[in-house]
């Protein structure tokens, strides 16, 4: 086994780790971004190629990442926009009969530095504690790194999805239904799903209410993605125009954003939420659907008069999903694509279907 | 929904003896179900014929039945408790089965009971394997091509048309029992034969073979609201084809990605809905093809599992005890984690570590017996481990299997290997064995390469890889020798799971040199903790696991506490008694205001339980674990708190060995000083000698002369056997010299091969061999006691054994009160054992066994800690010697129990009998002869208690799996030694309406004394004839055997005899003594309607008599 150099982590706290060099992270380079921990116990090439994670340095509290390799097909996106990962243990050999190629080689190739041999269930506690933290790792002295680690940015106040929304429109499925979706960082397991039923045009996130419409969508989907909701105050007035005209779905940042279009409040939670396991209670059948999640952000309790809540989450209260019945538009904060996690929550889109062709069908 | 009102009784069915297949797991599974019913208010029944158990404790339960796991007993239960449910999915497969027949006789619907967390219905679509077959196709899951068969001549038709290699499985069976892998037609035959005679329905499947693939299974739960929810994915590291009890198997899965995981987790929902689970947790076995994916179903099970067990120690999530709620009608989102005691247990554990299980085989106790693993069960025990990594936690569970190994690779690995050439060990390292893994190693460690090992064996590349990591860098310290001792190195190593032992051993320095190094480089141990939620929630929960990290989680303490050391993995000689003595001690200290602190390896038991302790330390049991815990709670010391101390007397011999590797200022109660005493041959003898107490005379020896000359002097037959080992092992009776020289080799070893003992350290002055007159048909009895710091001492019970002396004390049978000893004899024996306790100096248990012939008491052996038998005088007395000694143990005076109520004011007066018989696991090894010898080969106990000692055994009998009959034909054939007094016994069936049959001298005898013999069986042992005995017993005609084995020298004619009882589940009692009891139990049993008991009942009544 070749001896990885030795390289700290440091949170803009001044906390350290040690570890050891690993992806892209070069002998003197340094990676910072805002440090987040996924508990989920499989889908790390999801996660890592998931846009929503754009700004962020992801700790991941399995300690192996990397077992099975990495295969094309379960890209999320058409890069990596993360600025980092940390892991307790990077494999030197994967073993899956999916396998392409190593966790490593992808995280080389996308120029993804990486820390491994981390005390990740230490950085986990003290993120519980103090909040997700700007962070740096590199391989330099430990001074440097802590340096680096207190001028890292936050996700507070950026408009990320503006960066990884799509420069270009583009079109995905050939389903009966069409469906205009706005790029604020969107999974492909997301596209995949609406391909299931929909033609999918994907369009900018700076693309205007008027070009949506012109369109003649069935209906209109806002998606994932990175960054404070609070900053996209455009996309919200664009969302605003458009909620009643069309059946809407919105997922994680997009319901974020949907009920900020509907003067809605949003807030940062001390550390977010990032994993496979968390259980979400439908309000309107009782049933309890285990769920995929990834944000820092939600909306406040109380602080949309139009819509109403229709799934929250047991382990915090938080609210999971919101529904504006006579708009036809509703939204949740959870993941119904899964990739990676549970499919409980993927009737979702079903509904979205459904409320789709009925108004189709009814309307024009 | 919220709790059930309309119940208020519910009867709980315990999964009675300890057997291969269905060990300590069920109580572990069953007291948490029991303590959850309590404390949600209703009256908890409970039936189970293990003594032994935690959950046949009386206050587990407010009516526990320690009577015969049988449908007439369950009734007689039912009617006399009028119960509204019956929860059967806690006692594993015993307690399906026996519900299943219960609802067959209609028992439920007549009587008004419901049976709740699985209906018959569900439990009959997952066992019966065509039913679970069909019901799985409908929802378009995969299972292996196969059909079933009721004879042999189906069979045939059916694997020709599926083609080799074939598996076949008996339905409705217990650990994979009768069921192989046949690779042609000819093996097929013998399999599908066995096949059919071990089911209890004649009909067995015949499937495609899938060994070779991956196999998975999933831990689910679903509530009554539907919700499901997955708590745990395993993975076997022993591909398919070997059982995943006899697998090493890994949490969580490793090797799928999440797209075929949550496909994995869709089809176990979709298999638990179609079932009709409606609550409760489930196990789903998955098979997966590793070249191309394809996912195949193979089993579930609608019940906790071992593999619940498992789940609920790897996560944190108490499986039973939620599948308990559940089943009275609460919702998953309804109860709150009790580790985080915010969020619900609605949610999916996560975890942040890796757990290894590893299991434990006997078959160095079971001549006879192959070494090779396949689809049946043969392991006695596992042990778990806990690391960051696999490699760390595949390592820790290496040395908690207490097989002499430090870890995965050290001297011994080399050493299996060493005979071997490269392609030689590559054969090798694909038959599954028990050392299969060191082979594995062996071969990486010499550098075959990973890809060369997977094709041999199939094992997931991955984990050889991982295995890799470990024997490379064993190379390099190697390498490295003295320099290894620098901070990289070390800190490498040990997050790689390397013990100090190991290492000292590869740098070639003392271990204290080793750990030396470590703390001047600051390479110590953190303790991390299991949350079910990777730390994202605080937990509450102090379940603790030790590995190389920069943060420690132990939290401090105030508070006076103690360390309980626990029994590590079972095995035969050592088993769930001792996890029942170490909880309770827990319990008890607790309650008296101690914290308390547990170390153990075993994932089954209840002492491994987060909340039977303050704090878990889910550890191996060595010296470097468990000082490195010690360190670590006196540092956690603040205020008032102090680590007052470590018991190391109640978790058998595992942790008394441990005495030695502590500091003797820290060890509770008896002093390691008198341990040794007791142990110590030479010294024993002249503290008896003063004493004026009798002891077989004999010696110590540590080569064959010296043994030739004691045996000599002592006259044979003589015993022959180790000093510090358990349960008889590698003893014997000899009865010449020829083979006491043969004896002496196999311990001491030769030039070709290493001795028995090796690997407990082998033949050294002061772990000497013994050589005992052996006493011939002496009677054996067990004296238990507790002695205090004050000097009283309280006779726990005194036990009068059934088998002669001979018969190792673990194996025979026994009854309190004593049935033929004289009270002026049970009065010396108490009198010695209470003499011993003193002169040992003895503060807590002692337990003493004794020979008594003709009247003269001997000692054989004065054991100062708890022993087997302890938790069975506790059932048959009320009186909780385990708790009493642990307060003893922790400074208080017998006296003062008394006064608080433990202690009874004046002695326990039996009003019933209590027997305790062993449970043996031969029909598990069919070359295995059944004789009962000085080595302890039984796996676990049952109990039966009556007014009668012909009653209570009858009931031990029935509750040991061998119903006595009540007419019928029984079948004869005595030692010429045995036959006087096999007279009175043939003429005592005789008067009870039994026919005779015998083989033609025992015929003989008979007939000279007047005693009717209606058919004559060729003479045993004259092959050519000797079939006829065999047809006989497989006619069906017999309905007991008696047949006890001749002459001395090696025991083994009859054996076939015996093999056939076994084969066709005929009672087969081999000795006279067990012979006698059962003439008088068929006698009383006629005579009596059967009556059952509650231990509260038994308790009250004998308090007040
Ligand atoms: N079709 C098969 N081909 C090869 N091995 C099998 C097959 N089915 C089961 N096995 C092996 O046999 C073991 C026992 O089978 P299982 O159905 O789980 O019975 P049990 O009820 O004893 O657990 C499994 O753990 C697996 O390793
Ligand atoms: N001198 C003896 N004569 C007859 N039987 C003996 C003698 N010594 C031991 N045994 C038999 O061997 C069994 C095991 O011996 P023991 O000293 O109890 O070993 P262990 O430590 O395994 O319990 C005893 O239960 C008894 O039946
Ligand atoms: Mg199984
Ligand atoms: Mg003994």
């Amino acid at each position: 086994m070749t001896k990885r150099t030795t390289a700290h982590l440091a949170l803009s706290d001044g906390t350290t780790f040690e570890g050891e060099a690993a992806g892209a992270l070069l002998e003197g380079g340094v990676a910072t971004g805002e440090a987040v921990f996924n508990t989920a116990l499989s889908g790390y090439q999801e996660v890592i190629t998931d846009p929503s994670y754009a700004g962020q340095v992801v700790a991941f509290t399995y300690p192996h990442i990397g077992n099975y390799g990495v295969t094309d097909l379960d890209d999320e996106s058409r890069g990596v926009f993360l600025s980092g990962v940390i892991v307790r243990d990077l494999p030197p050999l994967h073993s899956s009969w999916r396998a392409q190629g190593g966790l490593e080689d992808l995280l080389i190739a996308q120029g993804v530095g990486a820390i491994t041999g981390i005390d990740t269930r230490r950085l986990t506690r003290h993120l519980r504690n103090a909040g997700a933290l700007p962070c740096a790792l590199g391989t330099g002295p430990r001074e440097d790194i802590i340096e680096a680690a207190q001028h890292a940015a936050s996700t507070d106040g950026q408009a990320l999805a503006m960066d990884v929304s799509t420069p270009t429109a583009y079109q995905v499925g050939s389903g009966a239904l069409r469906v205009v979706a706005l790029d604020l960082g969107i999974k492909s397991t997301i596209l995949a799903h609406l391909a299931r039923f929909a033609t999918v045009e994907v369009v900018p996130a700076t693309t205007t209410a008027d070009e949506i419409l012109s369109l003649d969508p069935d209906g209109i989907f806002l998606s994932n993605g990175p960054g404070d909701p609070g900053a996209l105050d455009a996309v919200a007035r664009t969302v605003a125009d458009l909620v009643g005209t069309r059946p809407l779905l919105g997922i994680c940042l997009g319901h974020q954003v949907l009920a900020s279009a509907l003067g809605g409040a949003t807030f940062k939670l001390p550390f977010g939420h990032h994993g496979s396991n968390h259980p979400v209670k439908n309000l309107a059948t009782g049933q309890i659907e285990i769920t995929a999640q990834n944000h820092n952000y939600a909306v406040v309790e109380g602080s949309i008069l139009g819509a109403t809540v229709t799934h929250v989450n047991l382990n915090d209260g938080i609210i999971e999903g919101i529904a504006v019945e006579s708009a036809g538009a509703f939204s949740v904060q959870h993941h119904p694509e899964a990739g990676p996690g549970p499919h409980d929550a993927s009737y979702l889109f079903d509904t979205f279907a459904q409320a789709m062709a009925t108004t189709s069908k009814a309307g024009r | 929904m919220p709790r059930r009102d309309d119940l208020s009784s519910i009867l709980v069915i315990g999964s009675g003896p300890i057997v291969i297949g269905q060990a300590c797991e069920f109580d572990y599974s069953g007291t948490q179900a029991c303590r959850v019913l309590t404390q949600e208010g209703y009256r908890v029944i409970l039936a189970n014929s293990n003594p032994a158990t935690i959950m046949t404790d009386p206050a587990t339960a407010d009516a526990t039945y320690v009577e015969p796991l049988d449908v007439d007993v369950l009734t007689a239960i039912i009617e006399r408790e009028r119960p509204d449910a019956i929860l059967p999915t806690l006692g594993g497969q015993t307690a399906l089965n026996l519900t299943m027949e219960l609802a067959r006789r209609g028992v439920p619907e007549a009587l008004g009971v419901e049976i709740i967390g699985a209906r018959p219905e569900a439990i009959e679509t997952a066992e019966d394997r065509d039913k679970f077959k069909q019901a799985m196709t409908e929802i378009g899951l995969i299972v292996p091509r196969s059909g079933f068969a009721h004879s042999l001549e189906e069979a045939v038709v059916i694997a020709r048309e599926i083609g080799f290699p074939i598996m076949v499985r008996p339905s409705y069976i217990l650990g994979g029992q009768g069921t192989g892998i046949a690779p042609d037609e000819q093996a097929f035959l013998r399999l599908a034969a066995e096949g059919l005679v071990a089911s209890p329905v004649g009909e067995i499947l015949v499937e495609r073979s899938i060994a070779g693939w991956k196999e998975y299974e999933l831990e689910v739960m679903r509530d009554s609201a539907d919700n499901c929810v997955v708590i745990c994915s395993i993975e076997n590291l022993d591909p398919m084809g070997v059982h995943t009890g006899d697998s090493i198997t890994v949490a969580p899965a490793q090797t799928l990605s999440d797209v075929e995981y949550q496909e994995m987790r869709d089809d176990s929902f979709a298999c638990l809905r179609r079932v009709g689970v409606e609550t409760g947790g489930s196990n789903v076995q998955f098979a997966v093809n590793p070249w191309t994916g394809e996912r195949i179903v193979i089993e579930m099970n609608p019940r906790v599992s071992r593999s619940s067990a498992l789940a609920s120690k790897a996560t944190g999530f108490p499986i039973a005890k939620i599948a308990a709620r559940l089943a009275v009608g609460y919702r998953l989102d309804e109860i709150t984690n009790d580790i985080t005691m915010a969020t619900p247990a609605s949610f999916e554990p996560t975890i942040d570590y890796v757990v290894t299980k590893v299991p434990r085989w006997a078959f160095e106790k079971l001549p006879g017996a192959e070494p090779h693993l396949g689809t049946r069960m043969q392991s006695v025990g596992e042990v778990m481990a806990i690391g960051r990594t696999f490699p760390e936690s595949l390592q820790k569970a290496m040395r908690s299997l207490e097989q002499g190994r430090t870890g995965l690779v050290d001297r011994d690995e080399e050493s299996l290997a060493a005979g071997f050439s490269d392609s030689e060990l590559l054969i090798a390292c694909d038959q599954a064995t028990p050392d299969r893994l060191f082979l594995v190693a062996a071969a990486l460690r010499r550098g075959l390469g990973v890809e060369a090992v997977h094709q041999a064996t199939l094992i997931d590349r991955w984990f050889l890889s991982q295995i890799e990591i470990i024997t490379d860098a064993a190379e390099e310290f190697v390498a490295l020798g003295a320099d290894g001792l620098t901070r990289d190195t070390l800190r490498q190593a040990k997050r790689l799971g390397f013990s100090d032992a190991q290492l000292a051993e590869m740098f070639g320095v003392a271990e204290t040199e080793v750990f030396a190094a470590r703390e001047a480089a600051g390479v110590t141990v953190t303790y991390k903790t299991v949350d079910t939620c990777a730390a994202e929630f605080e937990a509450f929960t102090p379940y603790h696991f030790g590995t190389y990290e920069e943060e420690d989680e132990i939290r401090p303490s105030g508070r006076p506490r103690v360390i309980i050391l626990g029994s590590g993995p079972n095995r035969i000689g050592q088993g769930i008694e001792f996890d029942y003595c170490c909880v309770h001690a827990s319990m008890t200290l607790r309650a008296a205001g101690f914290e308390t602190i547990m170390i153990n390896c075993n994932p089954e038991t209840v002492s491994t339980d987060y909340d039977t302790s303050d704090r878990l330390y889910f550890e191996p049991l060595t010296g470097e674990d468990v000082r490195a815990i010690i360190a670590a709670e006196q540092r956690a010391s603040e205020g008032d708190g102090e680590l007052l101390g470590v018991i190391v007397s109640l978790g058998g011999q595992t942790p008394l060995k441990l005495a030695h590797e502590i500091d003797p200022g820290l060890i509770l109660g008896t002093s390691p000083a008198s341990i040794d005493l007791a142990e110590d041959r030479k010294r024993f003898n002249d503290l008896l000698a003063a004493r004026g107490m009798a002891q077989p005379p004999g010696g110590t020896a540590t080569t064959f002369d010296g043994a030739k000359k004691i045996a000599a002097d002592i006259g044979y037959p003589v015993l022959v056997r180790p000093s510090y080992v358990l349960g008889g092992r590698a003893m014997e009776i000899v009865y010449d010299e020829p083979n006491l020289t043969r004896a002496m080799t196999t311990l001491l070893g030769d030039d070709d091969h290493e001795g028995a003992l090796a690997r407990e350290g082998g033949v050294t002055e002061d772990r000497p061999i013994l050589i005992d007159r052996f006493l011939e048909e002496a009677i054996e009895v067990d004296v238990d006691a507790v002695r205090d710091a004050s000097g009283e001492v309280l006779i726990g019970g005194v036990m009068e054994h059934v088998e002669e002396a001979g018969v190792h004390s673990g194996d025979s049978a026994c009854a309190l009160p004593p049935q033929t000893l004289g009270d002026d004899i049970v009065l010396t024996l108490e009198r010695w054992a209470a003499e011993l306790a003193d002169a040992l100096d003895v503060v807590g248990l002692l337990n003493v066994q004794f020979a008594v012939k003709d009247g003269e008491a001997y000692v054989i052996e004065a054991n100062p800690r708890a022993s087997r038998t302890v938790p069975f005088v506790a059932k048959a007395t009320g009186v909780p010697l385990a708790a009493v000694a642990a307060r003893v143990m922790t400074g208080s005076t017998l006296a003062q129990l008394r006064d608080e109520g433990m202690v009874p004011r004046d002695r326990v007066r039996p009003t019933h009998v209590s027997v305790k018989e062993a449970v043996l696991p031969f029909s598990r090894f069919p070359g295995v002869d059944t004789i009962l010898g000085p080595e302890m080969r039984s796996t676990g106990e049952v109990m039966g208690v009556d007014r009668t000692f012909g009653l209570a055994f009858a009931k031990s009998q029935m509750a040991a799996g061998s119903r006595l009959p009540s007419t019928g034909a029984v079948f004869l054939s005595l030692a010429d030694r045995d036959k006087g007094a096999g007279a009175e016994v043939a003429r005592a069936f005789v008067e009870l309406g039994f026919a005779l049959m015998a083989t033609m001298g025992t015929a003989g005898y008979l007939r000279d004394n007047g005693i009717p013999v209606e058919k004559l069986v060729a003479k045993v042992g004259d092959e050519a004839l000797a079939a006829d005995a065999v047809e006989l017993i497989a006619s069906g005609d017999v309905q007991l055997v008696i047949n006890t084995p001749r002459g001395h020298g090696p025991r083994a004619d009859g054996a076939h005899i015996r093999a056939a009882c076994i084969e066709h589940a005929i009672p087969c009692l081999t000795t006279l003594a067990a012979a006698r009891a059962a003439a008088q139990g068929i006698g009383d049993w006629a005579s009596h309607p059967l009556e059952v008991i509650t231990l509260q009942e038994l308790h009250a009544a004998q308090a007040t008599a």
